[in-house]
């Protein structure tokens, strides 16, 4: 009752407040798409400020990476040794120095590097060490999208910073293809709908589906599984040296709140005869 | 509080050696003497604060410098592997980046308080306009400093701040390729603004010299707005007021850590962590939060050349500012009146922010739907409209100002900052103008 007085007395009233200060009415044709789909925010062991990366699952990551996504997507900014830094999914106290760590030693002798042979001056190929950067995926632009109906696979390394929902957005994007399109909607041949990318439709097909890799430890290759473990990985490419900005971070927060406490008393000495 | 006697005797022969020949010990020993007012409250430990954060922004800044790569091919990646591979870097980076926004936060309610206190007036006039001078400095080198790590948003913010010279008549167009120095925003962009960024904050650094000169001529202004009168009405700056400064910048130094180690994206756009594609035009442009009030003024009208010389006018009101208030009252704490329309003011300033950071013609709010020629509208206020009415609050201001300097009728001031802080409860009547 109250209400419908409320919308019957007030909305007109807005509305013409609204139309006075605003000269005109504006209109907002309600044309896009409105997706069902409703995000999913899983727990991320990386979140909160104590928040550290679950290695098994970067590890597992990486596999997803190199096994599915490294087909067409590139990791440019990081490097081989990377993978061995504290922090990183193969850090090993016992090889602090990430070149000596014989799993990152196998990881980057599993890539093919484009090379100049120093004697010869030809275009090689050799094994990769872990000195070298994750190589890319295509030559050039052109060769990308030409295998990609067009589309340019963009670089995974800091993808999850690159977008605004971060981790959760690359995690729901991988598993939200399975959702019903709306019925009207027309879906451009070469793209798939996709109700987490920006309009709906992206170029990129499915990359998982249920067991398409072995996991090494055993896990169950879901696809749920698969998206959780290849975010956690991206995410720490995006931000490798989050454990260790955390840890200074405490340090600081104690430190500067000691501080503060000493400063407050010291003011209040220093004031202590004077009124203000 | 001009000539204020100094204090200072070197101890040592060679203090006296010294003093006779270049009096730098007793500049500083006088500095740190200086008679300020009793009253200042925790709105003035923001001088402090800031000076601290142009200090922090070089001495990061000209380490980030030593391995960034001004080139349009190597910036982005460069700013990675500083992020990676570089000791601390990781640290650096993100310290330069948030102070930036910590920077421009201090300056802000800096900027406020002078607003409040009137501390533009004479015979500080000198000190607020030096302060303008540095505003403006400020807003260009943290301009050209953010199109330096070449993400989406520097590239496409820097194509349309470059883009409003452009909108000069006649000369617009020569004037825009000779600051790019090519038709488009380019390698050759990239390395004058690189060269320019590392520049500006000596030339603010300077600013503030003089600021702070002009500052210790005239005398602080206080809460109050009232001259000290006695020796009873000020405190030396030491160590009165480096304790409490210092007790202010830990607390400063809080929030920025905070930021830095928890939050260092938080006030950065993620199509930034996107390379620059002349390309490809991200959905929507949006300077970074401190410029979003000018963004919006900028928006609010849809000739281009209208839009610029409002914003500039925004910018350049506050250079006149004190000849536009014509109260002889400086405080706000005495001014009911002006007090309203000051905080009208920061509410415009807020409002403006918001409409800088949403699309024009998204709403604001709605108030009902209707369907015309079956398509549904909305009806209500979108954000271009917002805008307006917020740049007609921002400039109402300093229209009302000098009106309301000469109808206003002041509350009754204390007779000195000593009785204000002792409470001095005698009435007396109001002096008005
Ligand atoms: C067959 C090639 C191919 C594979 C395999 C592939 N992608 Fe893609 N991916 C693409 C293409 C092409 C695009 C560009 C889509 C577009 O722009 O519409 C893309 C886009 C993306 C995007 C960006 C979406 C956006 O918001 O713009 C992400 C994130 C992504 N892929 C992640 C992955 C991950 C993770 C994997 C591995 C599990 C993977 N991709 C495997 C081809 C591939
Ligand atoms: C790099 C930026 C700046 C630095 C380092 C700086 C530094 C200082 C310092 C140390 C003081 C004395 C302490 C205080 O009152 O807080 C001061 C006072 C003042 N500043 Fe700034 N300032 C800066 C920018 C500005 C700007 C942008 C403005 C305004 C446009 C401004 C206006 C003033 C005024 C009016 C005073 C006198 C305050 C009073 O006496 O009440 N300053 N500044």
């Amino acid at each position: 009752m109250m209400l419908r007085l409320v919308k019957n007395k007030v909305a007109p009233a807005a509305a013409l407040v609204g139309m006075i200060a605003g000269g005109l009415t504006i209109s907002h044709a309600a044309g896009s798409y409105d997706f069902d789909y409703e995000m999913k925010y899983p727990h991320w062991h990386f979140e909160g400020p104590f928040g550290t990366y679950d290695r098994a699952a970067m590890q597992r990551g990486y596999q997803i990476y190199r096994e599915v996504c490294a087909a067409c997507h590139g990791l440019e900014h990081v490097s081989f040794r990377h993978l061995g830094d504290k922090g990183g999914p193969y850090y090993d106290e016992n090889y602090p120095d990430p070149n000596s760590n014989p799993y990152v030693k196998a990881f980057a002798a599993d890539w093919l590097i484009q090379d100049i042979d120093s004697e010869t001056g030809d275009t090689i190929e050799r094994q990769g060490t872990p000195a070298d950067k994750f190589p890319p995926i295509y030559p050039n632009d052109a060769a990308a999208a030409g295998s990609n109906g067009g589309a340019i696979p963009p670089d995974l390394s800091v993808m999850v910073s690159a977008r605004g929902g971060g981790a959760d957005y690359l995690y729901n994007l991988l598993i939200a293809y399975d959702e019903p399109k709306p019925e009207k909607m027309v879906i451009s041949p070469g793209t798939y709908f996709n109700p987490v990318m920006d309009g709906g439709a992206i170029a990129m097909a499915a990359p998982l589906i249920d067991d398409i890799v072995e996991y090494a430890d055993g896990t169950p290759a879901t696809v749920d599984q698969m998206a959780a473990d290849v975010t956690e990985f991206l995410a720490w490419t995006a931000d490798p040296k989050m454990e260790a900005r955390k840890n200074t971070g405490l340090m600081t927060m104690i430190y500067l709140t000691i501080l503060a406490v000493l400063m407050w008393f010291s003011y209040r000495r220093v004031w202590r005869n004077v009124e203000h | 509080m001009s000539g204020h006697a100094s204090t200072y005797e070197p101890k040592y022969a060679a203090g006296r050696w010294l003093d006779k020949r270049l009096p730098i010990v007793r500049m500083g020993a006088d500095f740190m003497t200086y008679p300020s007012p009793r009253n200042l409250n925790y709105w003035y430990t923001f001088g402090g604060i800031l000076t601290l954060c142009l200090v922090a922004q070089i001495i990061t800044g000209v380490i980030l410098a030593m391995h960034y790569v001004p080139h349009i091919d190597y910036a982005f990646e460069s700013v990675q592997r500083i992020r990676r591979d570089v000791p601390f870097g990781w640290l650096l980076q993100p310290m330069h980046a948030v102070g930036a926004s910590m920077f421009f936060f201090a300056v802000y309610i800096h900027m406020f308080r002078g607003l409040y206190y009137g501390s533009y007036k004479a015979p500080r006039e000198m000190i607020w306009i030096l302060g303008c001078m540095i505003y403006l400095v400020m807003m260009a080198t943290a301009f050209l400093g953010y199109t330096l790590p070449w993400g989406q948003m520097s590239f496409w913010g820097a194509t349309v701040i470059t883009g409003f010279f452009g909108a000069v008549p006649v000369v617009g167009e020569s004037l825009q390729q000779w600051l790019l120095g090519g038709f488009s925003v380019n390698n050759a962009t990239l390395n004058r603004f690189f060269a320019l960024h590392y520049l500006l904050p000596f030339v603010i650094a300077a600013f503030v010299g003089l600021h702070v000169w002009a500052l210790h001529h005239a005398g602080q202004n206080n809460p109050v707005g009232i001259e000290p009168k006695t020796k009873k009405d000020t405190l030396s700056f030491h160590p009165y007021y480096t304790v409490k400064d210092g007790f202010a910048v830990v607390l400063f130094l809080l929030i920025f850590a905070f930021f830095i180690f928890y939050q260092p994206d938080a006030l950065g756009h993620s199509d930034n962590y996107i390379q620059a594609d002349p390309l490809k035009t991200p959905t929507h442009i949006v300077p970074e939060w401190y410029f979003l009030p000018f963004y919006a003024i900028l928006r609010a009208v849809p000739d281009k050349l209208m839009g610029i010389l409002l914003m500039l006018g925004a910018i350049a009101v506050l250079f006149v500012l004190p000849w536009l208030d014509t109260s002889r009252v400086r405080s706000m704490r005495f001014r009911p009146v002006a007090r309203m329309f000051f905080f009208i003011f920061i509410f415009a300033c807020f409002i403006l922010g918001l409409c800088g950071a949403k699309s024009p013609d998204d709403m604001a709010f709605t108030v009902g739907e209707r369907v015309v020629n079956g398509e549904s509208r909305l009806i209500g206020l979108n954000f271009v409209w917002l805008s307006r009415i917020g740049t007609f609050l921002y400039f109402s201001y300093f229209l009302i100002l000098p009106i309301l300097g000469l109808i206003e009728k002041p509350t009754e001031r204390p007779d000195s900052i000593t009785k204000s802080v002792l409470g001095d409860k005698h009435p007396k009547p109001a002096v008005s103008g």
